[in-house]
């Protein structure tokens, strides 16, 4: 049912943890909905130098997770809120049509931290 | 190892019933109702010998109350809407409860769409119905209740009995789906005072695609499938003489070694839940103690994780098994049953299902044991949720 990339991302996902000081965490989803995302950032200079993630959900939530933060680690603050979910579907070789929200929820949760970096200027929370 | 813990969903063909089965694919192929040459009539003769096992092993009165169907989903879904249909000029209540299997509850929202009320009854917290909460619900037209035998997410045992002894006190026809309790608790219908049981072969090692259905004689029933004048004009449909060939013979095997089968799997099970409350933190079984629970069945909620991603992992070790959240169960919500026992949605999602059989080992208990406290740290490491819990 999961393509061979997703079964790899889910088996060995990349960027998994937390980021002290980091100064942009987004969260979405709902445990009630069976999946929460929650993406950290270390942005500096409009770069996005680190991110990781935790997932809890199923397979394809943590596939997506891991693939949504290959994608923007490196790149632009514009360049990731760019990334939609299909170019994530994509890159996981397709999801199962029920799986689909996953991909979505990784656009979001991506766009969540990034909103998360604007609304505090740059601001590392100290908690 | 390949370890297979899903025999709540499926179990392995047993090689005497396989051998049963064999020549009515070959030697014996005459159809049972072409009577007027000789291998329709050996098909005919050697029909009623299955009928007359099937009869004997769940003790039924009369051979011709064993109708043979194409599934368990068929016999529940023939015993509702058959029931309702023949009845609706008696009364059109129906009461069930809110733990039955699909083929039940989706039969009865069917019904519900022509004309027909149904009472869905609450269960406690490990998933029993009470007599008392039976009768209270009959009313002057009630024509059917349906309740399981045993449940097939958290092995709860109804007291069957019971709620048939209060459905004969008001002449309410009582049904029950023991799909999953034969070959694991003794069935007799005569003893249990039921008018109506359903079965499915492939849950007691015989072959998919074949079940029956009790009908007690007197009982009034419309047909589902119509057609030929096969099952006494009441089913219609060539008999699938192999596949009831392998039933019966599996049953009868099952029926045979029900004493030493259920006493190993009872073992089995016990030595797992034990092995998992002893090995993985914040886990809740799901279902009934020991009393009350079916032999084979187990059934944990993990909490912080999600059951879909518990079977991947194990999957990748070899071990099959299955879950009740959305995701394994392919909708948006988790598992009816134990929202219906009273677990939170998120509880839900993390839950998994490890059903024993008769052939799994000791060594087979010992590797679950062994893998399942690092998938689901695995997992719990990656969930946001667990967190707050490690602060």
């Amino acid at each position: 049912m999961y393509s061979e990339k997703v079964m790899d991302h889910f088996a060995h996902p990349r960027n998994v943890g937390e980021i002290e000081n980091a100064n942009a965490v987004g969260q979405v989803g709902n445990a009630k909905c069976g999946d929460i995302m929650k993406i950290y950032m270390d942005i500096e200079d409009n770069i996005i130098k680190d991110v990781k993630f935790k997932t809890f959900g199923c397979g394809a939530a943590i596939a997506t997770s891991s693939m949504a933060t290959e994608m923007v680690k490196g790149k632009s603050v514009d360049e990731a809120l760019a990334l939609t979910n299909k170019a994530v579907m994509e890159a996981l070789d397709g999801l199962p049509t029920e799986k689909i929200h996953c991909s979505v929820l990784a656009e979001e949760a991506i766009r969540s931290a990034i909103e998360d970096y604007k609304k505090r200027g740059g601001v590392v929370n100290e908690n | 190892m390949d370890v297979y813990m899903d025999n709540n969903a499926t179990t392995a063909l047993n090689k005497e019933a396989l051998d049963a089965m064999m020549p009515y694919y070959t030697d014996i192929y005459g159809n049972a109702s072409s009577k007027f040459y000789r291998v329709g009539r050996d098909a005919e003769q050697a029909l009623y010998k299955m009928r007359e096992s099937v009869a004997k092993s769940i003790g039924a009165a009369n051979v011709n109350e064993v109708y043979f169907t194409g599934s368990g989903c068929e016999a529940d879904n023939w015993a509702v809407k058959g029931i309702a249909y023949a009845n609706k000029r008696k009364g059109n209540h129906i009461i069930t409860s809110k733990i039955e299997h699909h083929a039940i509850l989706n039969a009865c929202e069917y019904l519900e769409k022509h004309g027909f009320d149904v009472t869905y009854l609450d269960v406690d917290e490990h998933g029993f119905v009470t007599p008392e909460q039976v009768e209270a619900a009959i009313t002057d037209k009630t024509i059917l209740i349906t309740i399981m035998t045993a449940n097939n997410e958290i092995g709860t045992i109804e007291p069957i009995k019971e709620i048939a002894e209060v459905a004969k006190k008001h002449k309410v026809i009582f049904h029950t789906d023991a799909v999953q309790a034969i070959g694991h608790i003794k069935i007799d219908v005569k003893e249990l005072g039921v008018d109506m049981l359903s079965l499915s072969a492939h849950k007691f090692h015989g072959p998919k695609g074949v079940g029956a259905l009790y009908i007690k004689n007197g009982i009034r029933i419309d047909n589902l499938i119509h057609g030929g004048g096969q099952e006494r004009g009441k089913r219609a449909a060539t008999e699938n003489l192999a596949g009831i060939a392998g039933m019966a013979k599996a049953l009868e095997i099952a029926v045979k070694n029900l004493d030493k089968n259920a006493a190993h799997c009872k073992k089995m099970r016990d030595r797992l839940i034990k092995g998992i409350r002893d090995n993985i933190p914040y886990c809740r079984l799901n279902g009934p103690e020991d009393e009350g629970r079916l032999c084979n069945n187990v059934n944990f909620s993990f909490q912080y994780v999600e059951g879909e991603s518990i079977l991947m992992m194990l999957d990748m070790n070899n071990i099959a098994a299955s879950s009740g959240s959305a995701c394994a169960s392919g909708s948006l919500d988790p598992s009816h049953v134990l929202i219906a026992i009273g677990l939170p949605h998120e509880i839900a999602h993390g839950s998994l299902r490890l059903s024993v059989g008769e052939d799994t080992t000791e060594e087979e208990v010992d590797y679950v044991i062994e893998v399942l406290p690092t998938i689901i740290q695995r997992l719990r490491d990656m969930s946001p949720l667990y967190e707050d819990v490690e602060k």
